[in-house]
């Protein structure tokens, strides 16, 4: 290792030399890095399963604009939009097709616990909306009360799951009437629901008491083929006369529904919080560790300054450390915090994953943050004369 | 540049700032012809170690001139500086090696300085320390090695790059009277062969009689003068 530091660095690897020499602080050095590591790969993942979890419901449907009541962050919240404004969107040239989304929860009561299902209702017939895994499972939805489940739902078993389909339907209640369930379908527990279940728009509204069939969450256009979505959605705007709709593409309420969730809901910025705070204790640990390394070689600093040494001598010795110990404590912080996700995502159902790219961000922020802490911890050394060190 | 390798002329330098501030070198007036071996006699707190390094370029120069090499230290720039330490050799009291590099590498350090790499300046390593007695303990760390030995560690560092002049600070201190005398005998020779200049500050008696000239420090200021010896 050592010759071939040597051939890296065209020098002594003394960064290398010096952490090896003590192996007990290299070790805890290693630890500290590795636990800053695993904070930042655990926030991460939860934040990263956060916007896959808002992304999700999204995937359920095809749609080139959506119309939605103002207070309409996200795709679950905000109040109704008249479904008169579908008939008037639909006398746009551009609109070719439109269909309306009603959005509900429904529980399931189980005997030791409730499933809560984030409730579709759509239209069965109007199919050109329904993403294309989801379509050909929608027959048995024109049933009354029919609907099909998420099979990673959150408390459902997989035997459970897998045991659903067209020929072995599952019954449960919802405000007194029974809901059957077809088949499943694949989409994952989110933050505020356990899963998602599809059912017809008929279905929806008579097991939601209360709720209108004019009045429906969301509506969906379909716009020409060649038609630009953005300008159809621009020309509407002007056209409903209801200015406090939104009226969005489809790729825009996605985009809007995440930096919602990132930033205005607490478990978003409770998630950047940790990110940014797994940051801070890795550079604190990082900075700890390679101040307290030049503290403890000032005096031969102080020679080697003495023989002509330069500040840049220093600053490579010190980042050397820090690459070092950023590739050392990246690998068991790697593993250490891909076991932890894999476990939450086991117990909580949630759509965590660790992606290739949230693993070069971690590799690259803690190889950053060794640097600074490094930079910083030369300071003392740039500054001082040579005799006042020793 | 003349056939002087350090001129110092009224030099004087104080430590502490305010109420303090206490001066420690009072009107210092050199001057040392290349390739001699000069020692620097006084007791302790007389300022000895202070002047070293003010004129090893160690320290800021605060009042003064001090001429080393030909080039003036008082004012001199950091990139100055560092390019005229790579033409020093220090050898200090505590030897101040390296924990964590063998005695080879510890002599290295003196080579990779100047940009020297690959098998040759290796090579040149192992020349030093074979010189100062120590061919069989290349690879052995300071902690496995002697006071004695890691002395001769450090002089073999400050060797190594064949410096223009070398100041040793006690550099006999912790060694017996034999390396103590095989050590300053090497200075000297090195004076001769290479024309090295030597500056060494020392309470060692054994020694004084292979210096070309001594001075004398008493608080602060030069009170005795030998003149040439040789």
């Amino acid at each position: 290792m050592s010759r071939l530091l040597a051939a890296l660095f065209g020098r002594l690897p003394i960064g290398w030399l010096q952490l090896t020499h003590s192996k007990g602080r290299l070790a805890a050095a290693v630890a500290g890095v590795a636990f800053a590591n695993v904070l930042v790969f655990v926030q991460l993942g939860l934040a990263s399963s956060m916007a896959t979890a808002t992304l999700r419901p999204y995937d359920f449907f095809n749609a080139d604009i959506m119309i939605s009541a103002q207070d309409a962050n996200a795709l679950t919240e905000g109040g109704n939009v008249a479904r008169q404004w579908m008939f008037q969107a639909l006398a746009d040239p551009d609109v070719v097709a439109a269909t309306p989304i009603y959005i509900g929860m429904m529980n399931w009561q189980q005997p030791d616990l409730t499933l809560a299902l984030l409730t579709f209702g759509i239209d069965p017939n109007n199919d050109a909306f329904i993403a294309p895994d989801i379509v050909r499972k929608i027959a048995p939805l024109r049933l009354q009360n029919g609907a099909i489940i998420d099979f990673n739902t959150r408390g459902l078993s997989p035997d459970v799951a897998a045991s659903i389909r067209p020929q072995s339907p599952q019954t449960f209640e919802v405000s007194g009437q029974t809901v059957t369930l077809f088949d499943t379908f694949q989409g994952g527990g989110g933050f505020g629901s356990d899963g998602h279940m599809i059912m017809s728009d008929q279905s929806f509204l008579a097991l939601s008491g209360g709720r209108s069939a004019g009045a429906p969450d969301h509506i969906l256009l379909h716009v020409a083929s060649g038609a630009d979505p953005a300008v159809v959605a621009d020309r509407l705007r002007g056209a409903i006369s209801d200015q406090s709709l939104r009226i969005r593409t489809y790729a825009a309420a996605i985009q809007q529904d995440i930096t919602y969730q990132s930033t205005q809901r607490p478990t978003g910025v409770i998630f950047g919080f940790g990110v940014v705070i797994g940051i801070l204790v890795g550079i604190v640990i990082v900075y700890q560790v390679l101040s307290t390394d030049v503290a403890d070689h000032m005096r031969e600093y102080a020679t080697f300054k003495a023989m002509g040494y330069g500040q840049w001598f220093f600053l490579g010795v010190v980042l050397e450390e820090a690459l070092i110990l950023a590739v050392f404590g990246f690998i068991p912080g790697s593993i250490i915090g891909y076991s932890m996700l894999s476990g939450m995502r086991e117990i909580t159902n949630l759509p965590i994953v660790l992606t290739g790219t949230m693993a070069f961000q971690v590799f690259f922020g803690t190889l950053a943050a060794c640097a600074i802490s490094g930079a910083l911890a030369t300071r003392k050394l740039a500054a001082a004369d040579p005799a006042d060190l020793f | 540049m003349g056939n002087d390798a350090l001129k110092v002329a009224g030099l004087n330098h104080w430590f502490g700032t305010g109420e303090a501030r206490k001066q420690a070198i009072y009107d210092f007036d050199l001057t040392i012809a290349r390739g001699s071996l000069t020692i620097l006699m006084g007791p302790s707190g007389s300022g000895k170690t202070t002047v070293l390094t003010l004129v090893g370029c160690l320290r800021d120069v605060q009042e003064g001139s001090v001429q080393l090499l030909g080039h003036e230290l008082h004012g001199a720039s950091r990139p100055m500086n560092e390019s005229l330490r790579k033409r020093l050799g220090f050898i200090f009291q505590a030897h101040n090696l390296h924990e964590s590099l063998t005695a080879e590498q510890n002599v290295m350090m003196g080579l990779q300085v100047h940009g020297l790499r690959g098998p040759t300046y290796t090579q040149a390593a192992r020349r030093a320390l074979e010189l100062v007695g120590l061919g069989d303990r290349m690879t052995y760390l300071p902690q496995n090695l002697s006071g004695g030995q890691k002395q001769r560690v450090a002089v073999a560092r400050a060797l190594v790059g064949n410096p223009d002049i070398i100041f040793a600070d006690e550099p006999t201190a912790a060694l017996d009277k034999e390396s103590g005398v095989n050590v300053v005998r090497m200075l000297k020779e090195l004076g001769r062969a290479r024309g090295t200049t030597t500056v060494m500050v020392t309470h060692d008696n054994r020694i004084l009689d292979m210096a070309d000239r001594i001075l004398t420090m008493e608080d602060g200021r030069l009170i005795k003068d030998s003149g040439s010896l040789v």
